[in-house]
C-alpha cells in the first residue's frame, strides 16, 4: 500500500468542475513531481489532501493517507495530521509567516500542539529544524519577527514549521517560484536532503518542468483538472508520448527562429550610452536624529548599446537591475553619472525636453493584468505612446495605427473596443507589447515580459519578440531572471550583482563559460530541462 | 515548431447595475434612499398641511387619519414638518459632502503624487483637523458668528476635507506604484495628467463609497446641531430640532420624539446600505470573499 | 522603537500647536470687539474696557497668543467671565462628571463590539451573523440622543428603574451618582459599539484570508486557536484606529448627550458659555478638549508599536 493514494478525485466548487477523476500515489521516501499551466488544478489537489479547501468545494472519489480515509476524516482527525504527518509549503514566503509572531514561537507552536511538549522542550526542537533549515540560533534568534528576513530565509521558516515534526509526506505547491534561481537552488536542495533523511514522501508541486525534472523519481501531468500523463521521470519527458507533454517540453525549450546578428555587416553607432550611472535609496532610519546610511541600489554601471541589438540585463532579485531600467526610461533620477540616448542626454532634462525621447524608447512589463488601466478601452491603451510625438493623430488615423500594432502583435483591429479585462494573459503581453511599438521605438525596455506567463505562452510571446526584432530592427533590453529566456532572444548579456555590472559578453559564451563568481552561480543555479532529462537518464541507467 | 497553446478567455462580465441590481443591500438602500429624497422634493410642491401656519385648535394631537402622525405643540402637522425637515438634513449633508470632496480630493491627489514634504504638510493638516471633532468645530463657528443652518454646514464640511484627502490620498499611492501609470509616463504624461486620467477613474469607487458614508454622517451631524440648537433655525423645521421639542412633552405625547427620530434611522440606514451595497459590487477582493 | 515613538510624539506636540494657533486665531476674527460681544450693547465703555484689560486685548497679537500658551501650559485657564471664577475650577468641577461618562462608555463599546465582531467574522454568512451584522447596521444609523430619548421614556418614565436626567453629585454616594450616568453611557456606547463591531468583523475577515492563517491551519492547529492566536491580534491594528476616532466622536457625543440628560458636564459647559458669550470660557474648553483628542491619538500610536512588532523596528 502506498503513503498516498488518490484514486478518481473529482472536486466541484459550486457548480464549476475543478478535479476531474485524478489518480496519483506516492510511496514514503518518493519524489513525485506534480506538473501543469495554471488552472490545471495542481494546488486544489495538494489542498483536498490537506483538507484545506474552501468550504463550498465538494470533492467526491477516494483519497487515503497511511490507511487514513482523508475524505472522511472529521475536522479533528485532520488537525492531529496537518503539520504532524503531512507537512505543506506554500509558494509565497513574504506573506505565509503571522507577521505578528516570532520565528519561534511559530516553529514551536506546532510541536507544542502535536507533541505537549513543555515551552522549553518545544524551543529547544524549534532551535534543533532551524538550525537544520539553515538559520543557526546564534545568527537567527528564535526572538526574530518574519519582518527581519529575507524571503529566502522566511521560505526556510516556513519549512521549519512542515518538517519539524518529521512528517511522513511532505507537499511543497510551487515552494520556489517567488525565489530567485539561486535561491531556488538552495531551498530544492534543501528539501531534497530533508527527504532523503527523513524517507519523507514529497508531493512537488511546480510549473517548472525543469524543476520537477531535477527533483522527481515520478511525474503527473495535470491540464484542466484532469491527468494527463504519469510515469518515471526521465522515459515520460524523452519519450514525450502524450502530445500535452510533448507540448510542454517543447515550450520549456523552446528558442525562436532568428536570423544572425546583422551587427557584422552594418556598423551601427551608439543607440544607448549608459556612464557610471549610480542610484542611492535613503536607507531606515535607525534614529530621528541621525541621518540614515543611503542604500547603494546601482553602483557606478558603464555600458552602451547598439541599434537593433538585443541584449540581456541578468541578475538575483535586489542587484539592481529594476532600478537601473527605470533610469534608463527616465523614469528615476540617478544620483550619479550619465545616460544618453540617440546622442542625447537624459538625466536632468524635464518632461518635455524628454519627449523626443520617450518616443524612441518604449516598455513592456512583467504583469499582464497591471499593464493596463482597467477602465480605459484597448484602442486609449494603445495609443497612449502617440503622446510623445509633436502632432498628435486623432479619430481615424489614431484608430488606423492602433489597428497595425495590434495586427503586428496577431490581435485582431477589432480588439481595440474591448476593455482589457476581456483578454488573456498572454493577450494582454501581446497588447502590452503592441503599446510599446506604436511609435516604432528604437529601443524596447522588457522588464521579466514573459515571467508571469505559462511555458506554451511564454514560447508565443518569445516568438513575437524574436520577429518584431527582425521586422521593426528595435533594440532589447530584456531584463530577467530566467537564464533561458536570456538564451532564446538576446545577442548579449551583462550580468549584475550587487548593484555593478560584474559580466558582459556574447549571450552562449557568458552563459556557456562564466567567468565572475556571480554568474557562475546564476548558471549552475539555473534550471535546465535538457540537461536535467540527460541527467535523471544517466542515473537511471 | 509553432506552439498552439489555448488560453481561456474570461468570460464577460455583468456589468455594475447588473451586479448592483443583484445586491441586496444595494437594492434596500436606494430604494430607502430615493424615498427620503422624493419626500424632500415633493415638499417643495406639496405637504399634507402648510408647515408654516400655526393652528392652536389642532395642537398636540395623537396620530388619525387626518393627521397621520399627529401634531405639535403649535398645531403643526408633523407628517409635513419631516418631509420639509427632510430638505434641511439632505442639503446640509450633501453641500458638506461636497465641500469636503471638493477640497479633499485634490489635496489627496497632490499630496499622493508629490510625495515628500507636500505628503509630510498635508497629513498634518489632517491631524490637526481631526483633533476638532466635527460638533467641537461648528460649536466654534458658532460662538463666534452665531448659530446657522450655513455655519453648520462649514462645520461639517471642514471635518469632511481630511475624511476625503486621506481616502484619495490612499487610494492614489495605491495606484502609483501600478505597471500602467509607469507606462504613461513612459509616454511622457506629466502628473497632473496622470491623475486626471489614470488616478482618478480608478479611486472613483472608492471615494463614492466615502461619499455615501460621510452623506449619512453628515445627516446625524446636522440633526445633532439642530438638535443642540446650532443647525437650521426654527421656524424652519428639521428633525433635530423637532426632537428637541419633543423632548419636554415626552410624557404627554411620545409619538412626537418617534417619527422624526425614524426619519433620521430610515435616512441613515439606506446611504449605509446603499454604500455597502455599492462597495460590495466593486469591490472584487471583498466580492471573492462573498 | 525610540524613533518611532519620538517621531509620534513630536507630531503630537506640533498638532497642538498649530490647533493652538486655530483656536485662538479663532477668536481673534470675531467680528467687531470680544469684549463688547461678551458684555452686550447695553455696556458702558468704563466694563468694556475693564474686560479688555483683564483679556489683554489692547496688547500685541503675538504677546497676547504667548501669554495664553504659556498660561495654558501651567493649566491657567483664564477667569471666567460670567462664573467670575478660574475657569480651572469650573473645569475640574464639570470633568468628574464627563470623565467618567466617556470612559463608562468607551469601555461598554468595546466590551459590547469586540466580542460580537469576532463572533459574527467567525460565523460569517450564518444567522448569527446575518442577525447581528442587522442590528449594528440599524445601531449605526441610530443617532444617540435619539436613542437617549427613547431610553428615558423605557427606563425613566415608564418603568421609573433610573432618573430621567441630572446629576446629585459624587458626595450623594457612588451608586447614586452612578445611577444617573448608566443611562447617557449606553446611548453613548451603543451607535459606537455598532460601528466598532462592524469594523472589528471585517478586519477578522480579512485577516482570516492571509496566506499565514493557512500556513497556521497546515500546521494543525484548530479553527479557533487560529482565531484567537493568529488572527485577532492581527486584526486589532485596524480596530484600533478606528478606536481612536471613535473617542473623539465619543466626546463630541458626550456633549449633546450631557444636554438630553441634563448632566453638569464639560459639555453643558460649553453650551451655557457660549449662550452666555463667554469667549474664555469656550476657547479654554475647546483646547482642553483637541489635547484630549491628541493625547487618545498618541495612545493609540504607542498601542500600534506594541502590537506590530514591525513598527518597533523600523521608521
Amino acid at each position: 500500500m502506498s503513503l498516498l493514494e488518490i484514486e478518481k478525485l473529482s472536486l466541484n466548487i459550486g457548480r464549476v468542475p475543478i478535479l476531474k477523476d485524478v489518480d496519483l500515489t506516492l510511496d514514503a521516501g518518493e519524489v513525485m513531481g506534480l506538473v501543469g499551466e495554471s488552472g490545471s488544478g495542481k494546488s486544489m489537489t495538494a489542498l483536498t489532501v490537506m483538507q484545506l479547501l474552501p468550504s463550498v468545494a465538494k470533492a467526491k472519489g477516494r483519497v487515503h493517507f497511511d490507511g487514513i480515509d482523508i475524505l472522511a476524516a472529521p475536522e479533528p482527525a485532520m488537525c492531529k495530521l496537518r503539520g504532524n504527518k503531512i507537512g505543506m509549503v506554500f509558494q509565497e514566503p513574504m506573506t505565509a509567516l503571522n507577521p505578528v509572531k516570532t520565528i519561534g514561537e511559530q516553529v514551536a507552536e506546532g510541536i507544542r500542539w502535536h507533541t505537549r511538549a513543555s515551552r522549553a522542550e518545544a524551543e529547544d526542537r524549534a532551535r534543533k529544524i532551524l538550525d537544520r533549515v539553515g538559520l543557526p540560533a546564534k545568527k537567527f534568534p528564535l526572538s526574530r519577527y518574519p519582518h527581519e528576513l529575507s524571503g529566502g530565509q522566511r521560505q526556510r521558516v516556513v519549512i521549519a514549521i512542515a518538517c519539524a515534526l518529521k512528517p511522513k509526506l511532505l507537499i511543497a505547491d510551487e515552494p520556489t517560484t517567488a525565489l530567485d534561481v539561486v535561491l531556488q537552488a538552495q531551498i530544492l536542495d534543501l528539501l531534497r536532503d530533508l527527504v532523503d533523511e527523513n524517507r519523507m514522501g514529497l508531493l512537488l508541486i511546480s510549473h517548472d518542468l525543469a524543476v520537477v525534472t531535477e527533483m522527481s523519481d515520478r511525474i503527473t501531468v495535470m491540464r484542466h483538472g484532469e491527468v494527463m500523463e504519469t510515469g518515471e521521470t526521465a522515459p515520460t519527458l524523452s519519450a514525450q508520448d502524450h502530445p500535452y507533454t510533448r507540448q510542454l517540453a517543447q515550450a520549456s525549450m523552446h528558442v525562436p527562429a532568428r536570423a544572425k546578428i546583422r551587427g557584422t555587416e552594418q556598423p551601427t553607432h551608439d543607440l544607448l550610452q549608459v556612464e557610471a550611472v549610480s542610484r542611492d535609496y535613503p536607507g531606515h532610519r535607525t534614529s530621528l536624529f541621525r541621518k540614515p546610511e543611503p542604500m547603494r541600489a546601482v553602483d557606478g554601471v558603464s555600458f552602451s548599446m547598439k541599434e537593433g541589438q538585443s541584449t540581456a540585463l541578468v541578475g538575483r532579485s535586489g542587484c539592481g537591475k529594476s532600478t537601473l531600467a527605470r533610469m534608463i526610461l527616465a523614469l528615476d533620477q540617478p544620483t550619479g553619472g550619465a545616460i544618453r540616448f540617440m546622442g542625447e542626454q537624459l538625466t536632468g532634462r524635464d518632461e518635455a525636453a524628454l519627449k523626443p525621447a520617450r518616443r524612441n524608447m518604449q516598455v513592456v512589463f512583467q504583469d499582464p493584468y497591471g499593464s493596463f488601466n482597467p477602465r480605459h478601452k484597448v484602442e486609449r491603451l494603445v495609443a497612449e505612446p502617440l503622446h510623445t510625438l509633436e502632432k498628435q493623430p486623432q479619430g481615424s488615423e489614431r484608430r488606423d495605427l492602433v489597428a497595425r500594432a495590434l495586427h503586428e502583435v496577431g490581435l485582431k483591429p477589432a480588439d481595440m473596443d474591448k476593455y482589457p479585462h476581456e483578454f488573456s494573459g498572454g493577450q494582454r503581453q501581446r497588447l502590452s507589447i503592441a503599446r510599446a511599438i506604436i511609435t516604432r521605438p528604437k529601443l524596447v525596455v522588457a522588464d521579466e515580459p514573459v515571467s508571469a506567463l505559462d511555458v506554451s505562452i511564454r514560447a508565443q510571446i518569445l516568438d513575437l519578440f524574436a520577429d518584431l526584432n527582425q521586422q521593426l530592427g528595435v533594440a532589447y533590453l530584456f531584463i530577467t531572471h530566467d537564464l533561458s529566456v536570456a538564451r532564446a532572444i538576446t545577442d548579449d548579456v551583462m550580468v549584475m550583482h550587487d548593484g555593478k555590472i560584474v559580466e558582459r559578453g556574447k549571450t552562449s559564451d557568458v552563459l556557456g563559460n562564466p567567468q565572475s563568481e556571480a554568474a557562475k552561480a546564476l548558471v549552475s543555479a539555473s534550471p535546465d530541462l535538457r540537461r536535467a532529462i540527460a541527467k535523471r537518464l544517466q542515473e537511471q541507467g | 515548431m509553432t506552439i498552439i497553446a489555448d488560453e481561456p478567455v474570461p468570460e464577460p462580465q455583468p456589468g455594475f447595475l447588473a451586479l448592483a441590481l443583484r445586491n441586496r443591500s444595494f437594492v434596500v438602500g436606494a430604494l430607502l434612499t430615493l424615498f427620503i429624497a422624493g419626500m424632500a422634493l415633493l415638499s417643495f410642491f406639496w405637504t399634507p398641511y402648510d408647515v408654516t401656519k400655526l393652528v392652536v385648535a389642532d395642537r398636540m394631537l395623537p396620530p388619525s387619519s387626518a393627521h397621520w402622525f399627529g401634531t405639535d405643540q403649535f398645531g403643526r402637522d408633523v407628517l409635513s414638518m419631516i418631509m420639509v425637515g427632510a430638505r434641511a438634513s439632505i442639503a446640509v449633508a450633501l453641500v458638506a459632502v461636497v465641500i469636503g470632496m471638493g477640497v479633499g480630493v485634490p489635496l489627496g491627489c497632490w499630496a499622493a503624487a508629490r510625495g515628500g514634504i507636500v505628503d509630510e504638510v498635508l497629513m498634518r493638516f489632517n491631524d490637526v483637523v481631526f483633533a476638532f471633532p466635527a460638533l467641537v468645530m461648528a460649536i466654534l463657528i458658532t460662538a463666534i458668528f452665531g448659530p446657522s443652518a450655513i455655519n453648520a454646514i462649514i462645520a461639517i464640511g471642514i471635518f469632511n476635507i481630511p475624511v476625503f484627502a486621506r481616502v484619495a490620498r490612499a487610494g492614489a499611492l495605491a495606484i502609483w506604484p501600478r505597471e500602467f501609470i509607469l507606462a504613461a509616463r513612459a509616454a511622457g504624461k506629466g502628473k497632473a495628467r496622470i491623475t486626471a486620467e489614470h488616478i482618478l477613474p480608478n479611486i472613483a469607487n472608492l471615494l463614492l463609497v466615502q461619499g455615501t458614508i460621510q452623506f449619512a454622517l453628515g445627516v446625524l451631524a446636522e440633526a445633532g446641531l439642530s438638535y443642540v440648537g446650532l443647525g437650521v433655525q426654527p421656524p424652519m423645521p428639521s428633525w433635530g430640532r423637532m426632537l428637541f421639542d419633543a423632548q419636554t412633552r415626552m410624557m404627554v405625547a411620545p409619538t412626537l420624539a418617534l417619527f422624526p427620530g425614524l426619519a433620521i434611522v430610515i435616512t441613515v440606514l439606506g446611504l449605509n446600505l446603499l454604500g455597502d451595497g455599492i462597495s460590495d459590487v466593486i469591490d472584487p477582493k471583498l466580492r471573492r470573499q462573498r | 522603537m525610540t524613533a518611532y515613538l519620538t517621531k509620534r510624539l513630536l507630531i503630537a506636540l506640533v498638532t497642538l500647536a498649530v490647533a493652538s494657533v486655530v483656536v485662538f486665531s479663532m477668536i481673534e476674527i470675531v467680528p467687531g470687539d470680544p469684549a463688547r460681544l461678551m458684555l452686550g450693547m447695553n455696556a458702558t465703555a468704563d466694563a468694556v474696557q475693564a474686560l479688555r484689560d483683564q483679556m489683554g486685548l489692547d496688547q500685541p497679537l503675538l504677546v497676547r497668543y504667548v501669554d495664553w500658551v504659556s498660561r495654558l501650559l501651567t493649566f491657567d485657564l483664564g477667569k471666567s467671565y460670567t462664573y467670575n471664577v478660574p475657569v480651572r475650577d469650573l473645569v475640574l468641577e464639570r470633568s468628574v462628571v464627563s470623565l467618567p461618562l466617556a470612559m463608562i462608555a468607551l469601555a461598554l463599546s468595546t466590551l459590547i463590539a469586540i466580542p460580537v465582531g469576532i463572533f459574527s467574522a467567525e460565523r460569517r454568512g450564518r444567522l448569527a451573523d446575518t442577525i447581528s451584522m442587522g442590528a449594528a447596521q440599524i445601531g449605526v444609523a441610530v443617532p444617540n440622543f435619539w436613542f437617549a430619548l427613547l431610553l428615558i421614556y423605557v427606563f425613566a418614565v415608564w418603568l421609573h428603574m433610573v432618573p430621567a436626567g441630572g446629576f446629585p453629585g459624587w458626595s450623594a454616594g457612588v451608586w447614586p451618582a452612578l445611577k444617573s450616568l448608566i443611562l447617557p453611557a449606553i446611548a453613548l456606547a451603543l451607535p459606537q459599539a455598532a460601528i466598532l463591531s462592524r469594523v472589528t468583523r471585517s478586519a477578522m475577515l480579512e485577516v482570516l484570508g492571509e496566506d499565514y492563517i493557512r500556513t497556521a491551519r497546515a500546521k494543525g492547529m484548530p479553527r479557533n486557536v487560529v482565531l484567537w492566536h493568529h488572527a485577532l491580534r492581527n486584526a486589532l491594528i485596524p480596530v484600533l484606529t478606528i478606536l481612536g476616532l471613535q473617542f473623539a466622536f465619543l466626546l463630541a457625543g458626550a456633549i449633546i448627550i450631557e444636554n438630553v440628560f441634563y448632566l453638569p458636564g464639560l459639555g453643558r459647559l460649553i453650551f451655557q458659555a457660549i449662550t452666555q458669550r463667554d469667549l474664555i470660557v469656550v476657547e479654554s474648553v475647546v483646547m482642553l478638549l483637541v489635547a484630549v483628542v491628541v493625547l487618545v491619538n498618541l495612545l493609540v500610536d504607542i498601542s500600534y508599536a506594541i502590537v506590530d512588532p514591525r513598527l518597533r523596528t523600523r521608521r
